[in-house]
């Protein structure tokens, strides 16, 4: 049996939760609505993140291409992809929607531009 | 002289929606001038996500809500000159412009929109003791810095203010490697939203100390500490409390200043409690023809609802063009913010020609738990809505409707407030 404490961001509220987690039997107390009792189950059994970022780019009208994960990521995972994305670069011209990392860190999600960079 | 309908001043979200929605209102004449290199402004710098839940229904990072835009003025063909300056605008609606190509030059518009967004409160604005050593950045500052230019800003950081920009560049410069020691906010309570501080200072452990300030800065090349120190209810530190940090950053992230100078040329009347504009209904300014929409007007939290706002002016600007004539008939009604409301925008409203609905917007003064948003007209209520909680940092909105006013003929005044019960 283990307790977290959490602060949900359903709303302004913010409302303190308590988390009881007894493997994957859930009990959540202080939350005054459903999305508070979701919020919670997510965050301890599976929390998840959109990691953003930039990395350098070759040849470019910018120095740098702004990327993110393509999809939530284990937020686990944080700072594995971080050194992934740290460790690249990439040649202009970069599109919106181009695929940086292939598979960042074994997630099997992949890191993709989200600025158009020209080629200069 | 160079003519045209409608010059928007400043390409970034508030200019970009402008633009796209008088386009589509049918102006075809119109110009973008934007200072910097591209179009976009401060979203470029911003690559976090969350933004366009409202706009588009999903969560876009900043550069790709700017793109969404970008592509839009785009393929309306809308004109847009860059590094152009606009250095005066005045009230017969002539823009002085600067730039490489054109030099010195001036503009005839028929209308304006002010879409200059806002700049970040320096540490000039602070009286924070100390040398002045290298080290010491607006968050924002170091956020174009990191996120575009590709520096790396620092090593052991501190951070005063809460604001947004500097919960996001808590989690950013961690994520770069950074070691982020504490951040102070004077208030007790946070400007930033919510979902800030857990995702980025919760996820990484970042202690967030509430009624504290920055007391003294160490180091004469290079910032090499920090103290702070607890502020009593007075907002003055209390002594004995001080604590030292060691660090090589400190980043302020103490508040946005709309950025009005232009507007200030022209004689505009200017609200003190917001920093931008006084505007009607339309977002007209107190200069005929003259509109303002964004963070000129007043500093939002969420770009989406610059995009609204923005689009508004864009649509009425329009309207003013193609109308060419003054209105009649008026019945001006002015909305004051009353008890824990600190103000409204807009701060009048022409009862006979607003449209169906008018969002009025507004920011509360303090953290409230379990109060009322009530509205009256002319000391009768006509509107109550229960909120669980209220926060100075998340901005509020009611809507008025046109045929609430029906039964009102002679309205003087609407007052929007807080009540306990």
């Amino acid at each position: 049996m283990e307790t977290r404490e959490l602060i949900c961001i359903g709303c302004p509220l913010g409302c303190p939760l308590t988390v009881r987690i007894d493997g994957e039997n859930v009990e959540v107390s202080g939350n005054t609505c459903k999305r508070g009792e979701d919020y919670a189950h997510k965050e301890v059994l599976s929390p998840t993140r959109i990691v953003t970022s930039s990395v350098h780019v070759k040849g470019g009208e910018l120095e740098m291409v702004s990327v993110k994960t393509k999809e939530d990521i284990p937020k686990g995972k944080i700072f594995e992809i971080m050194e992934e994305i740290r460790k690249t670069s990439v040649d202009a011209p970069v599109v919106i929607g181009d695929v940086i990392i292939d598979n960042c860190a074994g997630t099997g999600i992949p890191v993709i531009a989200t600025k158009n960079v020209d080629r200069v | 002289m160079e003519k045209h309908d409608i010059v928007i001043i400043g390409g970034g979200p508030a200019g970009l929606a402008a633009a796209v929605a008088a386009r589509k209102a049918g102006i075809q004449d119109i110009l973008i001038l934007e200072r910097d290199g591209c179009l976009g402004g401060i979203l470029n710098q911003c690559i976090h996500n969350g933004f366009g839940l409202h706009t588009f229904k999903e969560e876009l990072t900043g550069p790709e809500y700017a793109a969404r835009y970008i592509d839009m003025v785009l393929e309306e063909k809308i004109p847009y000159k860059l590094n152009t300056m606009v250095i005066d605008i005045n009230k017969e609606k002539e823009v002085t412009v600067i730039n490489r190509e054109d030099g010195l030059t001036t503009i005839q518009a028929k209308a304006i929109i002010l879409a200059m967004g806002c700049r970040e409160r320096p540490r000039g604005a602070l009286n924070i003791p100390g040398y002045r050593p290298a080290g010491i950045y607006s968050a924002g500052t170091a956020q174009r810095l990191m996120n575009i230019e590709g520096f790396s800003v620092g090593k052991e950081v501190v951070i005063l203010g809460s604001g947004d920009i500097g919960l996001i560049m808590a989690r950013r410069m961690t994520l770069e490697g950074a070691k982020v020691k504490v951040v102070a906010e004077l208030m007790p309570y946070s400007g930033g939203l919510k979902r800030n501080i857990v995702q980025c200072l919760d996820d990484y452990g970042i202690p967030l100390k509430l009624s504290h300030t920055v007391v003294n800065i160490e180091g004469k090349e290079r910032v090499t500490g920090i103290t702070i120190a607890q502020v009593g209810p007075d907002r003055k530190p209390i002594p004995g409390t001080e604590e030292h940090y060691t660090c090589d950053t400190l980043l302020l992230s103490v508040g946005l200043i709309p950025e009005n100078e232009l507007s200030r040329s022209i004689g505009i009347n200017m609200s003190r409690i917001t920093s931008g504009p006084e505007v009607n209904d339309q977002l007209e300014t107190s200069s005929e023809g003259v509109f303002a929409c964004g963070n000129v007007l007043h500093v939002h939290d969420l770009v989406d609802y610059v995009s609204e706002e923005a689009t508004l002016a864009g649509t009425n600007a329009a309207a003013y063009v193609q109308a060419g004539e003054e209105k009649e008939n008026c019945h001006v009604v002015e909305l004051k913010a009353e008890n824990g409301v600190r103000y409204t925008v807009p701060q009048t409203l022409d009862v006979n020609h607003m449209q169906d609905k008018v969002t009025v917007r507004f920011r509360v003064a303090d953290v409230y738990k379990d109060r009322y948003i009530t509205v009256y007209y002319d000391g009768v209520q006509v509107s109550k809505k229960k909120k669980k909680v209220l926060a100075p940092g998340e901005m509020e909105q009611v809507i008025l409707k046109k045929d609430s006013f029906g039964e009102y003929p002679d309205l003087k005044n609407i007052v929007i407030c807080t009540e306990v019960e």
